[in-house]
């Protein structure tokens, strides 16, 4: 077959399709978005998959596990923080016997390049207890979704493949291998699916158990590779991910190459360790992320004798991506001279795009807030997070998905007056219903206002699920006032009439919710030259 | 054979459809290569930037190293001396003298320009001009890719069917003036050089 270009999210999406791939769940989110972009273009010319974006990542988690019950091969993707939403399913799912195939492909955003923390999902791996492969290319990227699904049947588990933006958002040329069938149906027999305490307690002791068949397995796959140099005992390497391919970048002549043990398999393959650390002096350690590895091998008295550098010793920093200028100098190799650096560069942030609706929601409740002092608005995860940013400096929070609502109902209860909440369509579907439903229990003295723009504007545009006539039903629905949903269009010529409702919602003591609705600028040129 | 390049730019001015085209190209004469690019948040009027490496040899990071490209090519003025560092001592600048003002203390346009020909390494070029010369103001990036086209390792050929593939399903009209374009910003470098 040819070779193909694809992204790094691409290359995962490409390999589940191949692998004989049911149905794929998402919720949209840099840097995963793109597998389920691509399981979606795909449809119709490879395989015969279904793809689907959800609701929220547990949703979508869930979602897999039926398909896996019913013995068919299934992708959930989501970036590291979906998989804090998700882990209720992911955790147990691993003791319910994992029937088809279950691969979670969780992207990490190291450097934060769009996220509000830069966790590491190799510990929610360890956490559960299942295998984790972390490609470090793009053909691995192909080749281990593929094999994943293999292992996830064998071992009767869910299997991570954990992502790093680099890889994930890179391009490079893939070979593809044939394409296998998807499973037919095949109904679990027995109890191991329903987690009361009598079959969790005997499922969780199997688990367990099955611990070292999983660390066999990583130490005998053939992408945790141990290349031992005969005339360097004094420093090995260890690279796991893509910190190999920064490591390899300093050694491109391969006789300079010290020892190195490429990790790409978790757990972590205790075995090979020990033979190289047998072989040297001094252990780097060279993981993106936190240093999971390195935390493992030093425990509370290290390996006797070997010396272990890497994120905990200072040798690279604990924050922040790697680079190969970062892992060069933990080489301490010389940098290469460049022609000048490139300070004094007033930086360019993003914002929000001309005509965008958020800037006239912003603009008017800038003006009501005005005559507060005490005014707090809490907000939430999309393109109106921007509205934090200079010139509106609109928003004062920013946590997680949902967190607007709760916040505000919060703020209110410690006295904040108005305590306003800013979220959008897509995030209030995704976890903003249930404290919304928290909130109209007490009738709260808050304001929430809900920005409609009619899709998942962050993120490229994915569909979304409460819009419009839906949304203002839903908000009805959860028992908020009739009288205190207003609906407001955020257009430059009704400044001043949203101004009136914003301050009247305000000052009525309860809850009140304005739906501040206009569609995506973004979303309606694409609408119009058909691109959607 | 290897080149190493950052694309530069900020978010909206077309740096991505840049990368493809060199991408396919690179295809096209059986190149590996690497190309790391951003997505997300950054996309919004944010500088974006993409490292692109070509070579006829296995490429290990997605991110090349400072000081290591060979060349950089940017659509906008001020994002080219945020990669200066980025840039090889033999490296060349490729560069649009047009500014995108969308931040409240852009720079002296002049200052900047002077500080960017005291490289001695660069081409600057009219990209705006020669876009509308072309038939259309978005195709400023093949401008710049055009002008760029005599320091890259591929072929004119292989670029121009790489241009052909990339706008083909937009109609022969964007396929011709996109064609235009970076034969436009081509001979307008090759003057400089």
């Amino acid at each position: 077959m040819q070779d193909e270009i694809l992204l790094g999210d691409e290359a995962v999406a490409l390999g589940a399709v191949h692998a004989g791939l049911t149905s794929g769940y998402s919720y949209p989110g840099t840097p995963a978005s793109e597998i389920m972009e691509y399981l979606i273009r795909l449809q119709g010319k490879e395989g015969s998959h279904q793809a689907h974006w959800c609701v929220n990542e547990k949703v979508a988690y869930e979602e897999a596990l039926g398909v896996s019950y019913a013995g068919k091969r299934t992708i959930v993707s989501m970036k590291h923080v979906g998989l804090n939403v998700a882990a209720d399913p992911f955790m147990n799912s691993s003791i319910t016997r994992i029937n088809g195939g279950l691969v979670l492909v969780v992207a990490d955003d190291p450097g934060m390049h769009s996220s509000q923390n830069e966790q590491d999902s190799r510990y929610f791996a360890d956490f559960a207890q299942v295998v984790c492969l972390e490609p470090a290319n793009h053909q691995e990227a192909y080749d281990m979704t593929r094999i994943a699904f293999d292992i996830s049947e064998k071992m009767q588990m869910p299997v991570m493949v954990r992502l790093v933006t680099r890889l994930a958002h890179s391009r490079a040329r893939v070979k593809t291998t044939a394409p296998r069938g998807e499973n037919g149906m095949k109904i679990p027999e027995g109890r191991d699916w329903t987690l009361l305490p009598v079959n969790a307690r005997r499922r969780f002791k199997e688990l367990v158990e099955a611990q070292s068949e999983l660390k066999k397995l990583s130490e005998e796959s053939g992408f945790n590779q141990l290349s031992l140099n005969n005339r360097n005992e004094s420093i090995g390497i260890i690279a796991s991910g893509i910190g190999y391919n920064y490591v390899m970048e300093n050694f491109l002549d391969t006789e300079e190459r010290p020892s190195l043990l490429k990790i790409s398999v978790y757990p972590v393959p205790d075995a090979l360790i020990r033979r190289l650390a047998e072989h040297v002096d001094t252990l780097l350690v060279v993981e993106e992320g936190y240093p999971f590895i390195e935390r493992r091998i030093k425990g509370l008295y290290g390996i006797p004798g070997t010396i272990i550098q890497g994120k905990l010793s200072g040798h690279l920093p604990e924050s922040g991506e790697l680079n190969p200028d970062a892992v060069r100098q933990a080489l301490t190799l010389f940098g290469e001279k460049s022609i000048g650096n490139s300070s004094e560069i007033p930086s360019r942030p993003p914002q929000l795009c001309r005509g965008c609706p958020h800037i006239d929601t912003f603009k008017a409740l800038n003006t009501v807030l005005e005559d507060y002092s005490q005014a707090s608005v809490f907000s939430d995860i999309g393109c109106y997070t921007l509205g934090a940013l200079p010139p509106y400096q609109a928003i004062d929070t920013c946590v997680c998905m949902g967190a607007s609502v709760s916040m505000a109902k919060g703020g209110a209860d410690a006295g904040i007056h108005p305590s306003i909440g800013v979220i959008g369509d897509s995030t209030f579907a995704h976890s903003g219903i249930t404290p919304l439903l928290d909130a109209a229990s007490v009738d709260t003295n808050m304001t929430l206002v809900i920005v409609d723009n009619a899709s998942v504007a962050m993120t490229g545009g994915q569909p979304t699920f409460a819009t419009g006539e839906i949304l203002r039903k839903l908000v009805a629905g959860i028992g908020v006032d009739e009288k205190h949903i207003r609906i407001i269009t955020p257009l430059p010529k009704n400044l001043e009439a949203n101004i009136r409702v914003l301050k009247e919602e305000m000052e009525h003591n309860g809850l009140s919710v304005i739906i501040s609705s206009r569609e995506c600028v973004q979303e309606a040129r694409r609408r119009k030259k058909g691109d959607r | 054979m290897k080149q190493d390049i950052i694309l530069a730019g900020v978010g909206g001015q077309g740096i991505l459809s840049i990368a493809y085209t060199l991408d396919q190209a690179a295809l096209l004469r059986n190149l590996y290569l690497k190309q790391a690019e951003v997505h997300g948040m950054a996309q919004r009027g944010g500088a974006v930037q993409s490292h692109l490496r070509l070579s006829d040899k296995v490429i290990y990071s997605d991110l090349i190293p400072k000081g290591k490209a060979d060349l950089l090519l940017c659509v906008e003025l001020l994002e080219t001396l945020r990669y200066l560092d980025f840039l090889n001592p033999e490296g060349r600048i490729i560069t649009s003298r047009v500014p995108f003002k969308n931040i409240p203390e852009y720079p002296d346009e002049e200052n900047l320009a002077s500080r960017i020909r005291d490289t001695g390494k660069a081409v600057i070029i009219d990209s705006d001009k020669l876009s509308r010369e072309a038939g259309h103001p978005k195709s400023q990036n093949m401008v710049m890719l055009g002008a760029a086209s005599l320091d890259l390792i591929l072929d004119e050929n292989t670029l121009t069917e790489s241009i052909r593939l990339l706008f083909e399903g937009k109609g022969e009209k964007m396929v011709n003036i996109n064609l235009k374009a970076f034969q436009l910003g081509r001979d307008a470098a090759a003057v400089q050089k």
